[in-house]
């Protein structure tokens, strides 16, 4: 379980994270929504510890993340980020074992291949893409290596940030049902944030709506559309008229 | 604050965030040689960075080494004329090779070269998640991208001086006997006799200490890049910036060292 309680960031005036209350539960397909720069981005850093909040603590299954073994606890983690974040320098297979090729998790160089393609097999690509660089590739294809990264160590908590960003809407429905296979499958607890709500329609267990640096709303997926909250509705509505101003 | 107090103000600020960046700098060439000792260590990285920096720049520097000392040969003979000198064209352009032209034009070149090209690349990572993704992988940013290099530029780049030396005496060697007179025996001779083994020791010295700071420029800059195509730009500008006034600064300091008593 991860639990954010009065997590607070800044960067200089700007407050983005403002008191975020938050519970993943475990084996739960958590998807964050909100606005542009409202800090989706950032919670996310936080709770991996690639930024420091200010304020308040995170805790993962109990234990505050800023006092962990550092390897041990991002080994528990795969994340998929927007772009990908594939390695220019190394091809895809290489890419999808990384983790697989050195530290503590180091297997032989072709095993680690095997469970590589295997991955991209998974995701839906070809083993003739094992071989070729990221630039060599769409991005639908890139986003599906990165995917294939973040589950190839078979991780307990996987994270997407804007799995579908940039992506058409044909692709962008292939990689939302993916991640949700997967996830199922795997039986991990899932934190995806985005701000298309096709993606939160396949992807959501639950719920949560950030703005204003606060958690507004959080909820089962299915009572979204009912919730009451007018952030939410808006949000989900796309209306200009609203608590969220249009523009920011 | 009146017109007293401003101009002092600006020069504290100034000299405070010069010695905060100075600072900065000294932590994170002490923390890339932290992980260059502790494990783990990444050989492959390492002799990537080895071929990157050592081979792939021999083309620029021997180019450059064999253009400089031909130039020195001219100018020693025609400088010498004016007060009969001109028969120590052989010591002269092996001295100044050896000493100062071999090692300084090196880690210019390699700053121009391998210190824009480590800032471009570590900064690209940056921008497009490339750091994040791989921290998240369990890996340590500074031991997988800045120690490899570092310690190959290191150990590299006195190669590359070493190499720069022989060309540059090479290029001396054949404007002095194909268009300045010089018999090939006695030319190479005093070549050879007049050069001492401190010359040499010094110049693999400097070459090292070059390599180091144009690898640690590049990955500072990189590593501390600003967003999108105008902080990659940034950095990688003000990388080559640093890294080469930084090498002249040790050269003359290392110069003072081994040659001012």
């Amino acid at each position: 379980m991860i639990e954010l309680t009065n997590v607070h960031k800044a960067f200089g005036p700007k407050r983005v994270l403002d008191g975020v209350d938050l519970t993943i539960n475990r084996g739960e397909s958590m998807v964050i929504i909100g606005g542009s720069g409202t800090g989706k981005s950032v919670l996310l850093k936080c709770i991996l510890g690639l930024m420091v909040q200010d304020q308040g603590t995170i805790t993962l299954d109990g234990e505050d993340t800023s006092k962990v073994e550092r390897d041990a606890f991002l080994a528990r983690f795969g994340m998929l980020f927007q772009g990908g974040a594939l390695f220019d320098s190394l091809p895809v297979w290489q890419n999808v074992a990384f983790r697989l090729l050195r530290g503590s998790l180091a297997k032989p160089k072709e095993e680690a291949r095997e469970i590589a393609i295997e991955k991209l097999r998974r995701v839906g690509l070809t083993p003739d893409v094992a071989d070729l660089f990221p630039a060599e590739l769409s991005g639908g294809m890139q986003k599906r290596v990165g995917l294939a990264r973040a589950i190839a160590a078979e991780p307990e908590i996987i994270f997407f940030d804007e799995p579908t960003t940039g992506l058409d809407p044909i692709m962008s429905g292939v990689i939302n049902d993916l991640i949700r296979e997967i996830v199922v499958e795997m039986g991990a607890t899932a934190m995806t944030i985005t701000h298309d709500m096709s993606s939160v329609r396949v992807i959501a267990d639950h719920v949560a709506m950030l703005h204003g640096g606060k958690i507004q709303w959080t909820g089962p997926v299915g009572d979204m559309d009912n919730s009451g909250d007018p952030y939410v509705t808006q949000f989900i509505s796309g209306s200009a008229e609203g608590p969220i101003e249009a523009v920011r | 604050m009146n017109a007293v107090t401003r101009p002092l103000a600006t020069i504290g600020r100034v000299t405070l965030g010069f010695l905060a960046l100075v600072g900065r700098v000294a932590i994170f060439a002490g923390q890339s040689i932290a992980h260059i000792v502790r494990p783990p260590f990444y050989p492959r990285e390492f002799l990537t960075a080895v071929l990157n920096i050592g081979y792939f720049s021999l083309p620029v520097v021997g180019l450059t080494a064999i253009f400089t000392g031909a130039a020195l040969a001219l100018q020693i003979y025609s400088g010498g004329q004016r007060f009969s000198a001109e028969a120590v064209v052989p010591q002269i352009v092996a001295i100044g090779m050896v000493r100062e032209l071999g090692p300084v034009l090196v880690g210019l070149m390699i700053a121009a070269r391998v210190t824009s090209s480590i800032a471009a690349e570590i900064a690209t990572m940056k921008v497009t998640e490339q750091i994040d993704a791989l921290v998240t992988l369990s890996t340590h940013p500074m031991k997988y991208l800045t120690a490899p290099r570092v310690l190959a530029a290191t150990l590299v780049v006195p190669l590359l001086v070493g190499i720069g030396d022989i060309i540059g005496i090479m290029g001396g060697f054949i404007v002095g006997t194909q268009q300045l007179g010089f018999a090939t025996g006695p030319y190479l001779n005093n070549t050879w006799n007049f050069l001492e083994m401190s010359d040499i020791v010094s110049s693999l010295i400097k070459g090292a200490a070059f390599g180091f700071i144009a690898a640690v420029m590049g990955c500072y800059h990189g590593m501390r890049s600003g967003r999108g195509a105008q902080g990659v730009g940034r950095a990688t500008k003000t990388s080559v910036e640093a890294a080469a006034v930084l090498i002249l600064a040790a050269n003359f300091l290392l110069t003072s060292f081994f040659f001012a008593t």
